[in-house]
């Protein structure tokens, strides 16, 4: 029949349950089939879950190093969120933090600046890297039908495969017996918050910025009402007379800029250098965390944090327990799994499906 | 005798919604039984329990007196009921004769016997008036001849009640003629017919018995000779409508769209439309008849800059935006209701205050630079939504929730919203209740008569009738005639739109 009921207008805590109820109820899933693995093995749950929660959050150094760890997922994360928004699937964040990180670690080392005003310009520099990386892909989308998610892969080699080459061979450290870059001028680096000594820095600042900003463009500016509108429906943006190609564009420089950030802000905050084999999966990662946001730039914060925390906390889970490092892994998967695949859980805790409205993550092949 | 179908208290509900209240009627042998109802009024539910698509909640269906539970369509077919659906289900790239013995085939040993087959379904047609072409390829006729072969694979599997959905709607005037002629033909041979249909004018001309719906209600059982258009429309609609719009002649002023050789490509690279050229005045209002599928659909496209035309050009009030896109023919005072307001009209995932705002957004008072300001978006909704009566509990609905009258005001809202010196509206009351097709109807000539110049393209001849102060025929892709709409003849119009024109050639 053609009447749905109306929606009531909904208010506040029963909007905030809606969102929030599916993945928690996933990372609750998640960490009970992790429990049950737990026990397969023959170790204990509680003093692996302690382990894993003491090392997370369980004294004021665990937490900023959570917050490091959860650091280049929160940028990452909204550069994948960007792109869902607007119905692109960049999976070449991987491949833009790879090329933000290299411009960050070349500046940071071989340019001279004043102190400073030499670490803006790393971090703008590593920013833009990613935008143009991630413009690419865009430009062949906009212009050739290219789809994003096969471009972004491929990119994702080129970039990885030239910046190994990079840092082993003309950026090499030659004093150093590692195969790194050499160290940033002591003017580059962002600062630390509270001291080296537990590596909370600067770029987490900025990552909290890079949010709020986020959401902002997305829901208060034309650029992100058109981003909105290309994701939702490109045949109506189309009609409405908004310039689809340029925002494909302009969406995927977007993207790439928060990548190319989280490559700066590791470099300049906290390595401060390059490694060769950099790549951490941060990339592949960040896509999880904007699952798990349900593409809202502020739920990327605790998504990120939440992932930060099991990765930090899985070494005194591993020293108390003797689980291996692996089941964080495993769990990560599963929150993601139950996350992608919300009726599962829906079904498990009864929860009737709320407004079907989900996000369009990507479009069909050519367009 | 029992009727051959008699139906007690048919109620089905869904999550919300009644969709059809203690329904009752019956059906004797050799009637015509004809449903009316708006859209959601209940006429698809009905039919669907009939066919053995729904299960009804409560209440009963006899068939020649028997209370039966019909479990799903294959059932139906079994006890006699056949459906011809609006959208055909027919197999495209298969014959005519593969299509009707599709899931019924006679066998000999392994093989299929074609021949057997063929016979009784050239003496089904013989017997019914229905012509057509055994072996040809479906996709290579007429939506009519499509139309009579659904017909003939109702007949073929022993259908005596037949059930036709909206038949009309695909149909030039003339093959809907054709059509009545074939109805009346089964019915003389003893076959029982229900009938839906919105179009009052042909339930009141092929109709034995006229059942209204409204709401899931039947609120109405009558005749032809006790009824007439008004009351059947006032009856549907619940209160009384006016069905004939009031407008003073037009006065056209200067040029406001002037297409010169226009040759635009479909999809598949074929040409679609060649060679139009037309102009349109200020304050006039230029009709597009023709039966779908002639070009209208590529014409609008290229029209509004959806797409790039082959040839030719576009000028609108003086500016030349032919292949310029969207947003310059949008600078240039064209407003659009689109063909298909779900694909390009709306974004359903948005509020009803955005969707106001879709073409607006990046300018004054919506936009300052780059920021857009929730507070004039608001306003203007606010004001719209009263202006142009969309039933709504509150401007930050999402589209998706309305119904398609209202999605549809909220598209006519927003293009008429903006000063514009041309309106293009293609199928701008499609699928929608006679309550909002007034309203529609209405606003464009109150459009009209605010000077701008309105290119309608309509595939319900009716509204063209109604609607336009000039009347152009689209056939195969030209303009192949044009007439005022003063006093046009609709059998003459009827004639060009199959491409007839009156020297009695075809076009």
């Amino acid at each position: 029949m053609s009447i749905p009921p109306p929606t009531p207008p909904t208010n506040g805590w029963r909007t905030w349950i809606g969102i929030l109820l599916v993945p928690v109820l996933a990372i609750f899933t998640a960490l009970v089939i992790g429990a049950i693995i737990i026990v397969a093995t023959g170790a204990d749950v509680i003093s692996a879950y302690g382990g894993l929660f003491m090392g997370a959050i369980g004294s004021p150094r665990a937490i900023a190093y959570t917050l490091v760890e959860a650091t280049p997922y929160i940028f990452g994360g909204l550069a994948v969120l960007i792109g869902f928004r607007a119905g692109l699937f960049n999976i070449g964040v991987e491949g833009q933090i790879a090329v933000g990180s290299m411009c960050a670690a070349v500046v940071g080392a071989f340019v001279t600046l004043p102190p400073g005003l030499h670490a803006i310009v790393a971090f703008v520099a590593g920013a833009l890297g990613g935008a143009l990386w991630g413009a690419i892909p865009g430009w062949l989308r906009a212009r050739t039908g290219a789809h994003e998610v096969i471009t972004t892969i491929m990119f994702n080699y080129i970039a990885i495969r030239s910046t190994d080459y990079l840092i082993k061979v003309p950026f090499l450290d030659k004093a150093s017996s590692s195969q790194r870059t050499p160290f940033i001028a002591e003017g580059a680096q962002i600062p630390f918050l509270f001291g080296a000594d537990n590596r909370l820095h600067t770029g987490f600042l900025i990552a909290i910025v890079a949010v709020i900003a986020t959401a902002w463009i997305l829901k208060r500016t034309i650029i992100g009402f058109e981003i909105r509108t290309t994701g939702a429906n490109p045949d109506a943006a189309h009609y409405a007379g908004m310039n689809v190609p340029r925002t494909i564009i302009l969406t995927m420089a977007l993207s790439g800029l928060m990548a190319g950030m989280a490559g700066a802000s590791q470099v300049l905050g906290l390595e401060h250098n390059l490694k060769a084999s950099f790549s951490a999966g941060y990339g592949f990662d960040s896509i999880a965390i904007a699952l798990l946001a349900a593409s809202n730039p502020l739920g990327v914060i605790p998504a990120a944090i939440f992932w930060g925390a099991l990765r930090n906390g899985a070494g005194l889970m591993q020293l108390n327990s003797g689980i291996s490092i692996n089941l964080i892994n495993i769990v990560q998967a599963l929150v993601i799994a139950f996350v992608a695949a919300d009726q599962i859980v829906r079904q498990i805790y009864r929860i009737r499906s709320a407004r079907s409205a989900g996000i369009t993550l990507s479009r069909g092949w050519g367009r | 005798m029992p009727p051959v179908l008699e139906v007690r208290n048919l109620t089905k509900r869904f999550p919300g919604i009644t969709a059809t209240d203690a329904v009752n009627f019956t059906l004797e042998a050799g009637e015509i039984h004809a449903f009316l109802g708006e859209n959601g009024a209940g006429k698809s539910t009905l039919m669907n329990m009939l066919y053995g698509l729904y299960r009804p909640d409560e209440g009963q269906i006899l068939l020649n007196g028997h209370a039966v539970q019909i479990n799903g369509a294959n059932d139906a077919i079994k006890r006699g009921l056949g459906m011809v659906h609006q959208h055909f289900m027919l197999v495209p790239t298969l014959t005519v004769t593969e299509n009707i013995i599709l899931g019924n085939e006679v066998v000999n040993g392994l093989l299929i016997d074609i021949a057997s087959a063929q016979q009784r379904i050239r003496s089904l047609a013989q017997t019914f008036g229905l012509d057509i072409p055994v072996d040809a390829i479906v996709h290579d006729l007429p939506v009519g001849v499509q139309q009579r072969v659904e017909i003939v694979k109702a007949l073929y599997r022993g259908a005596d009640i037949l059930i036709l959905d909206e038949p009309t709607a695909v149909l030039t005037p003339q093959e809907a003629d054709d059509l009545f002629v074939v109805i009346k033909r089964l019915k003389a041979q003893g076959k029982s017919i229900i009938f839906i249909s919105h179009k009052l004018r042909e339930v009141l001309a092929l109709a034995d018995r006229i059942s209204v719906l409204r709401r899931g209600k039947l609120v109405g059982d009558t005749t032809p000779a006790q009824a007439d258009e008004a009351k059947l429309a006032s009856m549907m609609v619940g209160r009384d409508v006016v069905l004939h719009i009031e407008k003073h002649p037009a006065t056209p002023g200067e040029v406001v769209l002037d297409i010169n050789h226009l040759q635009v490509a479909d999809e598949r690279g074929n040409i679609a439309v060649s060679d139009v050229s037309l102009q349109i005045h200020r304050g006039e209002i230029v009709g597009i008849a023709g039966v779908q599928g002639n070009g209208q659909t590529e014409l609008v496209a290229a029209v509004t800059g959806l797409i790039q035309p082959l040839d030719g050009t576009i000028v609108v009030a003086g500016a030349d935006i032919t292949g310029q896109g969207t947003n310059r023919a949008i600078d240039a005072g064209m407003g659009h209701i689109p063909e298909d307001r779900q694909q390009h009209g709306l974004v359903l995932s948005y509020s009803i205050a955005d969707n106001m705002v879709l073409s607006t957004y990046d300018i004054a008072p919506f936009a300052t630079g780059l920021v857009i300001n929730e507070a004039p978006i608001a306003a203007q909704a606010t004001t719209l939504v009263q202006r142009f009566d969309v039933r709504t509990g509150s401007i930050e609905a999402l589209a998706s929730t309305l119904s398609g009258g209202n999605q549809q005001k909220v598209v006519v809202a927003r293009e008429l919203a903006r000063p514009l010196k041309l309106l293009v509206a293609a199928q701008p009351t499609r699928g929608l209740d006679v309550g909002s097709i007034e309203f529609i109807h209405k606003s464009i000539v109150a459009e009209r008569d605010n000077g701008t110049g309105v290119l309608l393209v309509s595939a319900e001849l009716d509204e063209i009738l109604a609607l336009a102060d000039r009347i152009m025929v689209m056939y195969r892709g030209q303009i192949i005639a044009e007439v005022p709409g003063a006093g046009a003849d609709r059998n003459q119009i009827g004639l060009l739109m199959a491409g007839i024109t009156s020297t009695g050639a075809t076009a």
